[in-house]
């Protein structure tokens, strides 16, 4: 019954680290580009969810429209994932845009990501300041336990969202025109405008594609720990990152057997050791992986990506 | 471009040495600076907060009587905050900033003991006396003749909270879940677990795990200590964790009682944990319902002013900067050179047997331990934190 247990806490986690691993890959696969900003644009997106939530629910000081919870979370799933889709847009057109006209190295498009994530945190901090948020409930939470294993109803939202989120990435890149271009661009940066398909377009869809999902994670995340702080989104930000990595990064498979694969190894390794050793025996498997299969498991050398 | 660049690096360069030249300014002879080593961001800002707070409103009174008296003369109080963001690094940083830059007389704080420890060696290595507010851990002032504390220790903590559940919860085995990476966690975890198989003998302690502090999932740690099925859980975590592991531990079908620390005292706890804290009994410094005295008048004064009921860290930091206070004034005089100043400062904290505090009366034996009562509280259903029992030392 523990195994059980254990099995559906690992599926939740591992729900999280796929979600956001996803947004890692699909800017990798197109530009080459680590977007370390990403795991802060998931923070930007649980923020962004907690104030659409406050201003449909009211609460916390606000009077708000007084709607249902069903009917706020309704609504709040769009919005948010339409503004955090806007805030990496943006991201894009200021900071990663201006150095790729330039010709900038990718090198120092990373560096740039990694402070672009900094001054999300600290922005925050600046402008909200330390103290935490706590999420409001918008769904109401069902414990079900069958034999000594309980599940709630959030999380097997949570795991479910996961899935759909991938077959509709999948769908995208492998059978629509647009993701014919986004894996044209990955192969080719400067043929493809020649074939008249407009690059920065592609580039921008490509952000509010993994941005809207760092919204969503932001989103379930939020109601799964309903504690908001400004440097929540830095560490499984990371690990999300080595997810992907790890599955392969530019592959959208690869992200969701990543992200997945390491909830299993983080639980399980609690799960077995003491809870002391989790994270130098998850991420020494990991180490194990990347060694065996340096482009991750899915990932092909340089060629195919996304 | 090449003469741009020249000029860009001129003019920074300029204005970092304005910002230096700066500094040296605002020196007055007649005014005593007291660091402030606080959380202000991080963690637990909510504590930050308290910790200041709680100072502004010391200096306030006492400024606008004229300043603090020292042999007949009035002295303005400065009070300099710096942020340890929660960090020990950035502990040591801002405390040595204070020593060096400030040149405060002495420091109060860090709060917590994952600042405190390493900010209490940096202050016993500058000679510069410094109490801790919040600190339990026996660390934070051992072997340091300089670092005091307004605090018990959790070598007193534990074995109130492993007595108290015992006969609250009528229980004969306990979980333990903690944090690996503070020190004042694993501290107190480990001291309780001692404690506990001493009393209840070996094993008892069913399931003993840990968590990093960024961590925000415990799920697999809480459905192994639920699988061991212990009476009791006890959680030695900072507020903000503690409100997500009782309700992981709620979704995961536990429906035990929970034991909590000292940390859990924050006026922030309640409107993190909601319904879920209800109920749930800790160990803390003073029970702000149905206090008396001087502490009902902190309480009233502070709640009219910041618009909430003070918690521990206030009461404890308003107590450590009184402490502080009245070993400059039992100190007799107010010496210009500030590392001369500094000892005369150690000396008369060192010197004080008895102090009335608002969070009880602190008894000092010769080292910067105080002895003082525990009082165990439980939580209201309106969230207040009701007083259940007080333990003494003996």
């Amino acid at each position: 019954m523990e195994f059980f247990q254990h099995f559906l806490n690992a599926l939740q986690f591992g729900s999280f680290y796929a979600l956001i691993a996803l947004g890692y890959t699909l800017v990798y696969g197109v530009l080459r580009l680590i977007n370390f900003a990403h795991g802060d644009i998931f923070m930007v997106g649980a923020y962004i969810a907690y104030f659409v939530a406050v201003l449909l629910l009211g609460g916390e000081g606000m009077s708000g429209l007084g709607l249902t919870p069903a009917m706020t979370l309704a609504i709040t799933v769009p919005v948010t994932m339409i503004l955090t889709s806007l805030v990496g847009v943006t991201l894009e057109r200021t900071m990663y845009r201006p150095l790729r006209r330039k010709g900038a190295d990718r090198l120092y498009v990373v560096i740039t990501a990694l402070m672009a994530g900094l001054m999300l945190e600290n922005g925050n901090l600046a402008l909200l300041g330390a103290s935490r948020k706590s999420f409001p409930e918008l769904m109401h939470k069902v414990v079900w336990t069958f034999g000594g294993v309980s599940v709630t109803n959030l999380k097997v939202v949570v795991i479910v969202a996961a899935i759909v989120v991938f077959v509709l990435l999948e769908f995208i890149v492998s059978k629509t025109k647009i993701g014919m271009a986004m894996r044209g661009i990955s192969y080719d940066k400067f043929a493809i405008p020649l074939m008249g398909i407009p690059l920065d377009t592609i580039i921008v869809f490509t952000f509010i594609l993994g941005s809207s999902m760092a919204g969503l994670a932001g989103i379930l995340y939020a109601m799964s720990y309903p504690i908001l702080e400004p440097y929540m989104g830095a560490l499984i930000g990371w690990k999300a990152f080595i997810a992907a990595v790890v599955g392969g990064i530019g592959d959208i498979r690869g992200a969701i057997v990543g992200g997945f694969l390491l909830g299993f190894i983080e639980i399980g390794v609690v799960a077995v050791f003491p809870s002391t050793l989790r994270d130098l025996f998850a991420f020494s498997v990991l180490l194990g992986i990347l060694w065996l299969k340096p482009t991750g498991l899915f990932g092909v050398a340089q060629t195919t990506k996304i | 471009m090449k003469r741009m660049t020249v000029k860009v690096l001129v003019a920074v360069l300029a204005l970092a040495l304005g910002a230096f030249a700066l500094m040296g300014c605002g020196k007055d002879s007649d005014v005593i600076k007291i660091g402030f080593n606080l959380e202000l961001t991080g963690d637990i800002p909510k504590v930050g907060e308290a910790s200041k707070f709680a100072a502004e409103m010391l200096k306030e009174d006492i400024n606008s009587k004229g300043g603090l008296e020292v042999a007949g003369k009035k002295y303005k109080l400065e009070f300099v905050y710096q942020d340890n963001e929660a960090k020990a690094d950035s502990a040591v940083n801002a405390a040595l900033k204070l020593i060096t830059q400030d040149n405060v007389v002495a420091i109060v704080g860090p709060n917590s003991s994952k600042q405190a420890i390493p900010a209490g060696g940096i202050c016993n290595d500058n000679q510069t006396p410094m109490v801790s507010p919040w600190s339990t851990n026996p660390d934070t002032t051992k072997d340091r003749p300089w670092v005091f504390r307004a605090a018990f220790l959790d070598p007193f903590q534990g074995p109130v909270a492993a007595n108290f559940a015992a006969k609250q919860f009528s229980a004969k085995t306990a979980a333990v879940l903690f944090d690996i990476a503070n020190d004042y966690s694993k501290g107190l975890a480990e001291i309780f677990k001692a404690e506990w198989e001493k009393k209840s003998g070996a094993g008892t302690v069913v399931a003993f795990e840990s968590h990093g502090t960024k961590d925000q999932d415990f799920s697999a740690q809480l459905t192994k200590i639920v699988a061991a099925k212990p009476d009791f859980i006890f959680v030695p975590d900072n507020y903000n964790q503690v409100a997500l592991i009782i309700k992981q531990a709620h979704d995961l079908g536990y429906k035990g009682p929970f034991m909590g620390s000292d940390a859990w005292g924050s006026a922030e706890l309640m409107t993190l944990c909601g319904k879920d804290c209800i109920g749930q009994f800790f160990s803390t410094h003073y029970a702000a319902a149905g206090a008396q005295g001087a502490t009902k008048e902190f309480i009233d004064r502070y709640n009219t002013k910041y618009k909430y009921v003070p918690d521990d860290v206030a009461a404890l930091t308003w107590d450590a900067t009184r402490l502080v206070l009245q070993a400059i004034q039992e100190a007799g005089k107010v010496d210009k050179d500030i590392k001369a100043e500094r000892k005369i400062v150690r000396d008369a904290l060192a010197n004080i047997k008895e102090f009335a505090g608002i969070t009880g009366t602190m008894k000092f034996h010769g080292t910067g331990d105080p002895d003082k009562c525990a009082v165990v509280v439980q939580i209201s259903p309106e969230g207040k934190f009701e007083f259940k029992e007080s333990v003494c030392p003996q």
